[in-house]
C-alpha cells in the first residue's frame, strides 16, 4: 500500500515537471469562416495551415503553438469584439491574429491596448488601423500603399478618371489616395460613387460610368466574389469596348478569382504587393507548396501571403522568446522585423508605425499559357504607407 | 439633353430587368397570401431552390441553360406540392403566429441545407455564350442577358394573366380569392385549387430565382436577404392581386436603379422610404381592397 502511494506521488511529480517543460503558445485566430465573404477566410486558413505544416521543425524543443479559431462571419464588428474578449479573458491567448475586415480590426484594437495582447493583422488594410493601439502590427498592406502610386502612374496615361469604391474604410482610403495623387499628376476626376458592400449587382453603377465616358475607371471592391461580380458587370455592359480602361488596387484581380472571371480582365492594370505569377524564387516555392497541398487548381493570393508572413513573424517572436511570450518584448521584436525572402519580395515592419514596408508592383492581367495571370511589369521599391508619411501619423 | 435621355433609357432598362425578376418571384407570394390567407415567409426558399437547382443541372448534368431553367422550375413546383400537402395544409386554419414560426423555421432549415450542399460563397450561374456580351438596339448596346430576362419575364407574365383572366381554372382561383365560402358552396374543390396555386406560385418563384441568379446572387442566406424585398412588393401592390405586385415590383426596380444611378448616397434608403410613404397613403397597397 505504501509502495503504491509512493509510486502515485512520483507519477504526479513526473507529470508536473513534464508540464513545465512543454510550453504552449496560444494564438487566437479571428477569421471569416462563413457568410458570403468566406472565401477570404479560407485563404487565410489555408496559408496558416500550410505554414505550420512546413515549419513545425523550427520551433524549439517542447514549444508548441496552439491556434484557437473563431468565426466573425463577415463585416461584423460587434461579433469580432466579443470573440476577441472571449479569447483574451477565457482562453488567455498570448497573441491575436487574423481579421480580414477593417471594421472588425477597429473593434478589436482597444481591447488589445487594454489587455496588452499583441495583435498581428493578417489582412485588414485601412491605413489608420495601426494607430489605434500600440500592440498592433500589420503584415498585409494599406490601400494607400497601392492606390497612391496607382494615381501617380495613371496620371501619366489618362486625362480623366471615374472612381467607384466600396462604401467602407478601405474604399474611402482607396478613393482619397487615388484622388490625391491623380489630381497632383494633372488628371481630372469626372465622377465618383461609393457602393454599399456587399454588392452583387453592379450594373446601375457601371452604367453611370459608361454614360460618363471617362478614360479610366478606378475601382476598389473587397477581393473575392465581389470583384468577380464587378468584372462580370464590366464585361456585360461593354465598358471595355466603350474604350474605358479598368484600373485599381490588386484586390480586383486577385489570383484565386482570375479563373472565374472569363476573359474580361485581360489588359486590366493594377498596383499591388503580391501576384502569384511573381518570378521570385521564394514565390515559386510558395506557390508550388500551396498547389501540392491544396490541389493544382488552387491559387494563393495576397491574403494568403499576408497570413503566411504573419505566421513567419509569429514563429520568429516565439522562437526568440523560447515560447514564453511577453507582450512588450513581442512588440519590440516585431518593430523592425524583417523577411528578405517573403513570396512578395523583401518586407519589413516599420519600427515607427508598426506597419508593413514592401515593394509595390505595376501589373497587367495577361494570358500566360492556359490561364490568366497578374504579370508584374514595374517595381516600386520599399513603399511605406503614404497616408502616415503625408499626415505624419504613428 | 441627349445625355439625359440616354441615362433615362439606362435606368428604365436596368430597372425593368430588376423589377421583372422581383415580380416573377413575388407574384406567387401575393396569390398565396390573398387566396389562402397564409403568411408564407419561406417563399424565398423556393426562389433559392430554383437558382441552385439550375446551377446544379448545368454544372453537374451538363444541361443547356434553357432546359435547366425550365426543369428547375418544374422540379421545385412538384416538390412544393408535396410540401403543401404534407406541411402547409395543416396550418391553414392556424393563427398567424404559428404560420410565421413555421415558415421562419423552414427558412432556417433551407439555409442550413444550402450551406451544407453549396458552401457559403455566392455561386454564379454559368451562362451560355449567346447570353454574354451586348445586343445592339436602336444605336445603343444592351447586355444580352438582361434583354433575355426582360423578354422571358414578359412572356411569363402575359401567359399568367391570360391564364387567370381567360381560363376556367383562373375563374375558379379568382372566385376563391373573392369569397372562399361561396366558392366552396358552389362546388369548387378549394383544397385542390390551393395545392395547384401553391405549386404555381412556387414554380414561378423558382423561375424568377433561377432567371435572376445573375442579379441577385445565390447564397445560402438568400431567403432571408431577399425576403424584405418580396414582402415590400406584395405590401405595395396589395394582397391577392396580379396587377398590384407588378406595379409594385416595377416601382421598386426602377426606383432603386434610378437612385443607384443618380443619387447613390441614398440608394440604400430609397426602397424603404418609398414603401413607408406609399403605405401611409394607401395602407392596403395600391390595388388591395380595404379590409
Amino acid at each position: 500500500m505504501r509502495m503504491l502511494k509512493r509510486l502515485a506521488v512520483l507519477a504526479a511529480l513526473a507529470l508536473i515537471s513534464a508540464g513545465a517543460a512543454a510550453q504552449t503558445v496560444k494564438i487566437g485566430l479571428i477569421n471569416t469562416y462563413s457568410g458570403p465573404m468566406a472565401s477570404n477566410g479560407d485563404q487565410i486558413q489555408k496559408a496558416v495551415d500550410l505554414y505550420m505544416k512546413l515549419n513545425e521543425s523550427r520551433l524549439p524543443n517542447g514549444v508548441k503553438i496552439e491556434i484557437i479559431k473563431r468565426d466573425d462571419t463577415g463585416i461584423n464588428p460587434e461579433t469580432a469584439k466579443r470573440l476577441a474578449q472571449e479569447l483574451i479573458v477565457r482562453e488567455k491567448v498570448n497573441l491575436i491574429t487574423g481579421v480580414v475586415w477593417t471594421p472588425n480590426a477597429a473593434a478589436i484594437a482597444p481591447l488589445t491596448k487594454e489587455a496588452k495582447v499583441p495583435f498581428i493583422i493578417m489582412n485588414a488594410g485601412t491605413a489608420m488601423l495601426t494607430t489605434l493601439s500600440p500592440y498592433i502590427a500589420r503584415t498585409s498592406f494599406t490601400l494607400w500603399q497601392s492606390s497612391y502610386p496607382m494615381g501617380e502612374w495613371a496620371a501619366k496615361k489618362f486625362k480623366t478618371a471615374y472612381i467607384a469604391v466600396a462604401d467602407y474604410g478601405p474604399g474611402h482610403d482607396a478613393q482619397e489616395a487615388f484622388t490625391k495623387s491623380f489630381k497632383a499628376g494633372g488628371g481630372t476626376i469626372v465622377g465618383s460613387v461609393r457602393m454599399p458592400p456587399p454588392t452583387s449587382d453592379f450594373a446601375p453603377y457601371l452604367q453611370r460610368v459608361k454614360d460618363a465616358k471617362p478614360d479610366a475607371l478606378f475601382v476598389f471592391v473587397p477581393a473575392g466574389k465581389s470583384a468577380t461580380a464587378l468584372m462580370k458587370g464590366f464585361g456585360d455592359l461593354g465598358l471595355g469596348q466603350a474604350g474605358i480602361k479598368l484600373i485599381g488596387p490588386g484586390d480586383i484581380t486577385t489570383d484565386e478569382e482570375l479563373p472565374n472571371m472569363g476573359d474580361v480582365p485581360v489588359g486590366v492594370v493594377t498596383m499591388f504587393h503580391y501576384s502569384a505569377a511573381g518570378e521570385r524564387p521564394a514565390n515559386k516555392t510558395f506557390v508550388a507548396e500551396y498547389k501540392k497541398t491544396y490541389g493544382d487548381k488552387a491559387w494563393p493570393n495576397f491574403i494568403s501571403v499576408g497570413a503566411w508572413d504573419a505566421m513567419a513573424a509569429i514563429y520568429d517572436v516565439v522562437i526568440a522568446q523560447k515560447g514564453k511570450l511577453d507582450p512588450d518584448k513581442t512588440m519590440a521584436l516585431l518593430k523592425g522585423w524583417k523577411n528578405p525572402n517573403s513570396p512578395r519580395g523583401p518586407i519589413s515592419i516599420d519600427p515607427a508605425t508598426r506597419d508593413i514596408v514592401q515593394n509595390e508592383y505595376v501589373r497587367e492581367v495577361r494570358k500566360v499559357g492556359d490561364h490568366l495571370a497578374n504579370v508584374e511589369l514595374e517595381t516600386i521599391k520599399s513603399v511605406k504607407d503614404p497616408w502616415k508619411e503625408i499626415n505624419d501619423k504613428k | 439633353m441627349e445625355a439625359f435621355l440616354s441615362s433615362l433609357v439606362s435606368v428604365a432598362f436596368h430597372g425593368l430587368a430588376y423589377g421583372m425578376i422581383l415580380y416573377a418571384i413575388s407574384v406567387g407570394l401575393s396569390v398565396t397570401m390573398g387566396l389562402m390567407g397564409f403568411v408564407n415567409l419561406a417563399h424565398g426558399v423556393f426562389a433559392m431552390a430554383g437558382g441552385y437547382l439550375m446551377i446544379t443541372l448545368m454544372l453537374a448534368f451538363g444541361l443547356p441553360w434553357l432546359p435547366a431553367l425550365l426543369a428547375s422550375c418544374l422540379i421545385v413546383a412538384v416538390f412544393s406540392m408535396l410540401l403543401e400537402k404534407a406541411l402547409y395544409s395543416r396550418l391553414y386554419a392556424a393563427g398567424e403566429l404559428e404560420q410565421v414560426l413555421f415558415t421562419i423555421g423552414l427558412i432556417f432549415i433551407a439555409v442550413a441545407v444550402a450551406r451544407l450542399a453549396y458552401g457559403p460563397n455566392p455561386l454564379a450561374a454559368p451562362l451560355p455564350s449567346y447570353l454574354k456580351g451586348q445586343l445592339s438596339l436602336g444605336g445603343r448596346s444592351f447586355p444580352a442577358y438582361r434583354v433575355a430576362v426582360i423578354a422571358t419575364s414578359a412572356l411569363l407574365i402575359a401567359t399568367l394573366w391570360i391564364g387567370l383572366e381567360r381560363t376556367r381554372w383562373g375563374a375558379m382561383v379568382r372566385a376563391a380569392v373573392d369569397n372562399r365560402a361561396m366558392a366552396q358552396s358552389v362546388g369548387i374543390d378549394t383544397a385542390r385549387l390551393f395545392t395547384l396555386t401553391f405549386a404555381l406560385g412556387s414554380g414561378l418563384a423558382a423561375l424568377g430565382g433561377a432567371l435572376g441568379a445573375d442579379l441577385m446572387a445565390m447564397t445560402p442566406t438568400y431567403p432571408f436577404e431577399q425576403l424584405v424585398y418580396f414582402l415590400i412588393v406584395v405590401a405595395i401592390g396589395g394582397l391577392g392581386s396580379l396587377r398590384g405586385p407588378f406595379v409594385g415590383a416595377l416601382l421598386i426596380g426602377i426606383g432603386d436603379t434610378a437612385c443607384k444611378y443618380w443619387v447613390p448616397e441614398l440608394g440604400a434608403f430609397f426602397v424603404y422610404v418609398a414603401t413607408i410613404a406609399l403605405l401611409l397613403w394607401k395602407p392596403a397597397g395600391l390595388f388591395g381592397r380595404h379590409v
